[in-house]
């Protein structure tokens, strides 16, 4: 740089405007919108939303969206594959309404004479391809074997989309009805949790002293008495349901809730924003309202997320082995339970419900991973 | 440190004796009694049988004798099978039970501990989100699709493991699988979190700055303060095993606690129910405060403190 | 004296989700055998990733070394990788960290934490190693060597801890010794003590020291000379005496007139105002032109070059170009520059007495 070019009037002083270097660089924004910005731009996070979303819309208007009931029962139709209009013309998914089995037999007659003897079918129904022509000799023959099930049964323009069950319902309203079963369970429990826990621990902290030191002794017992024990002994006193599954879930579940609530109202009970307001004349009331919910929200909201798959799950596993809710009620535990013991036969009657649950839990934890990183501070960029 | 652990163990017979006494009235309210499971009896054998059990005692004479029992380390004579004490029953079936969970929490954490590692390791890598996404899978699928999956893709479909019950070491491969993904998934989440916060810290620095190789740093400064606190998280993997038994067991129909638990549960067998009902409880309970004190003692900083939280 | 480290142009940036971070934007400066280099500047200016950067210890994706040179013994370190940089590192340049609560193993004995760099360095076993590291703990000042050798960290106090760290950062007499504000985070007593203390191993083992703080106080206790940083750059650089009786840079008066002085009765303490930028978007010109009462028009655009004041005394401001206006530092510093030549409070005299 060659300094003698630089005119003389460049070295004035500067005359400073205003003091622009205090301004915040960034816009500034509340918490609130702060977290939300993360949550929203956390892309795995917005996807678990839409799955969850979309599951949901499907649990109210699933069932409804074909003409079968979801205990409509009919064993002249049971255990039929899924067949959907328009995708059952590409021959590689399984949408076809056809089922399709290998058969061993001395020749090929003896091998499709099984294999109508296992469809309880004619001949005309099936369609055989030859793969091992045979000599004689035992289980020689190889033959794939399509089973056209609607053909057979007189059910043309009928459409299972996700096939029947073993009593011949629909798949596709039951596993739709069985979510919305589950979902209602678990957003039961988890509402009456956070409500139980928040004013357990709400009380315990904010009042302290003598009844906290109480109320805290109690809760000490209880968290040594497992969850699991607790719903087993209350599922084998209620008549199954759905509202025993809810009582037994809630009878421990508002523990976690109320430690974490009462954690986080002692922390901030005596911060001075609380402390001023206090000394202000506010009513406890307006404390509780204005100061702690809002500020408890966050740790109240993840809380609750990660509580609502349990309870998914906890239902389906009641379900799954006998002790929740029954057949003919759908709920997804009883779907995987009924889709289990075909599944050799039948894989569609248990990869469907399998998938949903999955996705279900997949879904809640991955957001509630991401509420747990919107409402962190470290995250917010 | 004492106190700690006695008053510890203190709310532990507390909640045990909870348990016990819940239970007990529980299975009284309920009906049924151990003619349910019989044929039909005369009057007087009827009469017989009730004695035995002393079911015509007063119900808190009945009370006192089954919380006295207990203590003796007596729980019952099973309703289902006569004459056969509860904990007769136990002692057959818990061996498959706790090989079982045993494998799926060494064999779940080792492999938890490598995936969380090579996450932490490939920070933001490809390597970091197949991880991450394995554990989100692990935590989030039930360990019944899983076990329902292994079994038929496994056994059924390509035959390279037994379909269910209980022989050698083949038979208990795919059930220890099945229960081994909660516990490893929980193990590759906390040790990744761990391990990134533990890298990324003032210390490792310090090491690094000594010239030590990036092995040594990952491994003896890294690992080590990951490994710590990992034993906090035990106590939801046992859980989860113990759950995890319920179902999976009755999957593979392998003849332990879980799968015996659900059938008395069906069958209405009480004294099995509230004898396996403690015995779950105390496994819970134990579990839960060995790991506290296990802590207490591995972890320097709480070592020399005195353990007080 | 011969140079030990060059640093030429070095320019270090950080590439984050909001955009890159120019944390470090042309430094230069060198260190002679046996010499003590102080750097100053308030927090974010660019301190501990430079001389991270020396021992390459900054977090590898994210930082880039964007141009530069660092020759340690001729050496160009920059294009080292990073088998050859664990050679030089704890050998030939040791480092000790601003917060002793932090920077030592929590899970580690102390006497293993010691042994690593021996182990390593000096191919001893662990038995030879270890009275080695007894040495070097009662070389620091801690007593009962022995016996400490086996405790963890939380069973030393903070100034403790940070006689550890120093031990650590000796254990294999690097040449180079970087001291990342190592009392900032002391009690004022123990800090004089741990002062005291690098003083006394510099005496002993002659090796040369780059000293950073935030603290101009402790500079003239400890350094030969003093460089001055702002927004990832070097403002002024001179030896202690002309950064103190001498200083050029409106940023070095600022930070001059914050510094409590001991005699002073009606203490005046000045303060920079605003706040450093942000090196996401580095601004235009002087960065410190914003909040400079003295800046010129110029300052807007173009950035100052180094100016020469002597031969060892060099400064960054357009203040000291032909054309600009003569300006005089503000007269609390003025009287605080006369002050320290009056009471003599520079450590570098007393230094002279106590030989
Ligand atoms: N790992 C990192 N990622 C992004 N920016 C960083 C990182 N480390 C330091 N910086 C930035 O570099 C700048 C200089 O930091 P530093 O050298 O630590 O300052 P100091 O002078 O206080 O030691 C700061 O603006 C800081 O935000
Ligand atoms: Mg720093």
């Amino acid at each position: 740089m060659d300094q003698n070019k630089l005119s003389k009037d460049m070295f004035e002083p500067l005359e400073h405007k205003e003091d622009t270097s205090e301004k915040i660089a960034r816009p500034s924004r509340s918490f609130m919108q702060d977290a939300t910005r993360t949550f929203v731009r956390n892309i795995a996070a917005m996807f678990a939303l839409t799955v969850l979303v979309v599951i949901s819309v499907m649990s109210i208007i699933g069932p409804s969206m074909n003409e079968f009931g979801y205990d409509d029962q009919d064993l002249t139709r049971a255990k039929i594959p899924p067949r959907i209009p328009v995708l059952e013309n590409i021959s590689w998914l399984p949408f076809d309404g056809t089922m399709t089995e290998t058969f061993q037999g001395t020749n090929v007659e003896d091998a499709t004479a099984k294999a109508i003897m296992r469809f309880k079918t004619e001949e005309e129904f099936v369609d055989v391809k030859v793969l091992n022509e045979g000599n004689g000799t035992r289980n020689s023959a190889e033959v794939d074997v399509t089973y056209h099930s609607y053909q057979a049964l007189g059910l043309d323009d009928t459409y299972f989309w996700l096939g029947t069950d073993n009593l011949g319902r629909d798949q596709w309203t039951r596993l739709w009805k069985g979510t919305r079963v589950s979902m209602i369970i678990a957003l039961a429990a988890a509402a009456i949790d956070l409500v139980i826990g928040v004013a357990y621990g709400g009380i315990s902290a904010y009042l302290g002293g003598r009844v906290d030191n109480i109320m805290q002794r109690i809760i000490e017992i209880l968290v040594g008495i497992p969850n699991l024990v607790v719903i087993l002994l209350m599922i084998i006193i209620l008549q199954p349901g759905i509202v025993s599954l809810i009582v037994a879930m809630i009878i421990t579940g508002w523990i976690g809730m109320a430690r974490i609530v009462r954690g986080e109202v002692l922390k901030l009970k005596n911060q001075e924003f609380v402390l001023a307001s206090r000394t202000l004349g506010a009513s406890t009331g307006r404390i509780i309202t204005k100061h702690l919910l809002p500020n408890i929200s966050g740790i109240i909201i993840i809380n609750t997320m990660f509580t609502i798959p349990s309870a998914i799950f906890t239902e389906a596993f009641l379900s799954f082995i006998g002790l929740g809710l029954v057949p003919p009620e759908a709920s997804l535990g009883t779907l995987i339970n009924t889709g289990f013991d075909n599944l050799r036969t039948y894989p569609y009657m248990f990869i469907y419900p399998a998938a949903v649950i999955s996705l279900i839990m997949i879904a809640f934890n991955i957001m509630a991973d991401g509420l747990r990183d919107a409402f962190d501070p470290k995250m917010h960029k | 440190m004492a106190r700690y652990i006695a008053k510890r163990l203190f709310y532990m017979f507390v909640a045990l004796f909870i348990i016990a006494s819940v239970s007990f009235f529980l299975m009284k309210m309920l009906p049924g009694s151990p003619l349910s499971a019989q044929d039909k009896l005369s009057d007087e054998q009827q009469e017989i049988v009730l004695e035995k059990y002393g079911l015509n005692d007063p119900l808190p004479v009945q009370y006192v004798r089954y919380l006295g029992n207990i203590v003796k380390g007596d729980l019952g004579i099973s309703f289902q099978f006569s004459n056969t004490p509860v904990t007769k029953i136990i002692q057959d079936r818990i061996g498959p039970s706790m090989q079982l969970g045993f494998q799926a929490l060494v064999v779940g954490t080792i492999l938890g501990v490598l995936l969380g590692m090579i996450a932490a390791i490939f920070h933001n890598g490809f390597l970091d989100y197949s991880s991450t996404l394995l554990a989100v899978l692990g935590t989030s699928i039930p360990s019944f699709v899983f076990a329902g999956l292994l079994q038929w893709v496994f056994a059924v479909e390509l035959g390279w493991f037994p379909v269910a019950f209980w022989g050698g070491f083949e038979y208990t491969v795919l059930p220890t699988i099945a229960l081994m993904i909660f516990p490893m998934a929980t193990a590759a989440r906390f040790i990744r979190t761990e391990m990134l916060e533990v890298l990324g810290s003032d210390f490792i620095t310090t090491a690094r700055a000594k010239g030590i190789t990036e092995y040594a740093v990952v491994f003896k400064h890294g690992l080590r303060n990951s490994l710590i606190p990992l034993i906090t998280v035990i106590g939801p993997m046992a859980i989860s095993l113990l759950t995890g038994s319920l179902v999976i067991e009755q999957i593979f129909a392998i003849p332990g606690i879980g799968e015996q638990f659900v059938n008395s549960i069906m069958v209405n067998d009480y004294p099995t129910i509230m004898g396996m009902t403690l015995l779950i409880a105390f496994l819970f309970i134990l579990i839960v405060l060995v790991v506290d004190i296990l802590y207490g003692f591995i972890d320097p900083r709480i070592r020399i403190s005195g353990g007080e939280k | 004296m011969s140079k030990l480290l060059e640093v030429k142009d070095l320019a270090i940036s950080f590439n984050t989700f909001s955009g890159e971070v120019q944390a470090v934007r042309g430094v230069s400066f060198d260190v002679a055998k046996g010499e003590t280099l102080a750097i100053v500047g308030e927090s974010g200016s660019g301190k501990s990733v430079t001389t991270k950067s020396l021992m390459r210890l900054l977090p590898t994706p994210q930082s880039v070394i964007k141009r530069g040179q660092i020759l340690f013994e001729g050496e160009d370190l920059v294009n080292k990788t990073d088998k050859e940089m664990q050679k030089i590192r704890g050998k030939d340049i040791s480092m000790i960290f601003q917060d002793p609560m932090t920077s030592l193993n929590p899970t580690m004995k102390i006497g293993n934490q010691i042994m690593e760099g021996l182990i390593k360095h000096q191919n001893m076993s662990r038995s030879e190693a270890r009275p080695k590291a007894a040495e070097l703990l009662k070389q620091v000042g801690i007593p009962h060597a022995e016996k400490r050798l086996h405790q963890y960290p939380h069973q030393f106090s903070g100034g403790m801890r940070q006689r550890v760290v120093i031990a650590m950062a000796l254990a294999c007499n690097p040449k180079l010794l970087i001291a990342d504000e190592p009392t900032t985070a002391l009690d004022v007593t123990i800090q004089a003590q741990i002062l005291e203390l690098m003083k006394d191993v510099q005496k002993e083992t002659g090796s040369s020291i780059i000293f950073i703080t935030h603290d101009l106080g402790v500079v003239a206790n400890i350094a030969d000379r003093v460089a001055v940083m702002y927004a990832g750059k070097i403002v002024e650089i001179g030896t202690t005496e002309e950064i103190f009786y001498n200083p050029q840079h409106p940023y070095t008066w600022g930070l001059l007139g914050s510094m409590p002085t001991l005699d002073d009765t009606d203490e005046h303490l000045m303060s920079i105002p605003g706040s450093p930028p942000d090196m996401l978007n580095p601004p235009k010109g002087d960065a410190f032109a914003p909040r400079n009462s003295y800046a010129l028009k110029i300052d807007t655009e173009l950035e100052p070059p180094m100016f020469k004041v002597s031969d060892t005394h060099y400064a960054a401001t357009w203040l000291l170009h032909e054309n600009a206006p003569k300006v005089e530092p503000p007269a609390e510093v003025k009287r605080r520059m006369a002050g320290f030549s009056k009471t003599g409070e520079f450590l570098k005299g007393e230094e002279g007495e106590d030989q």
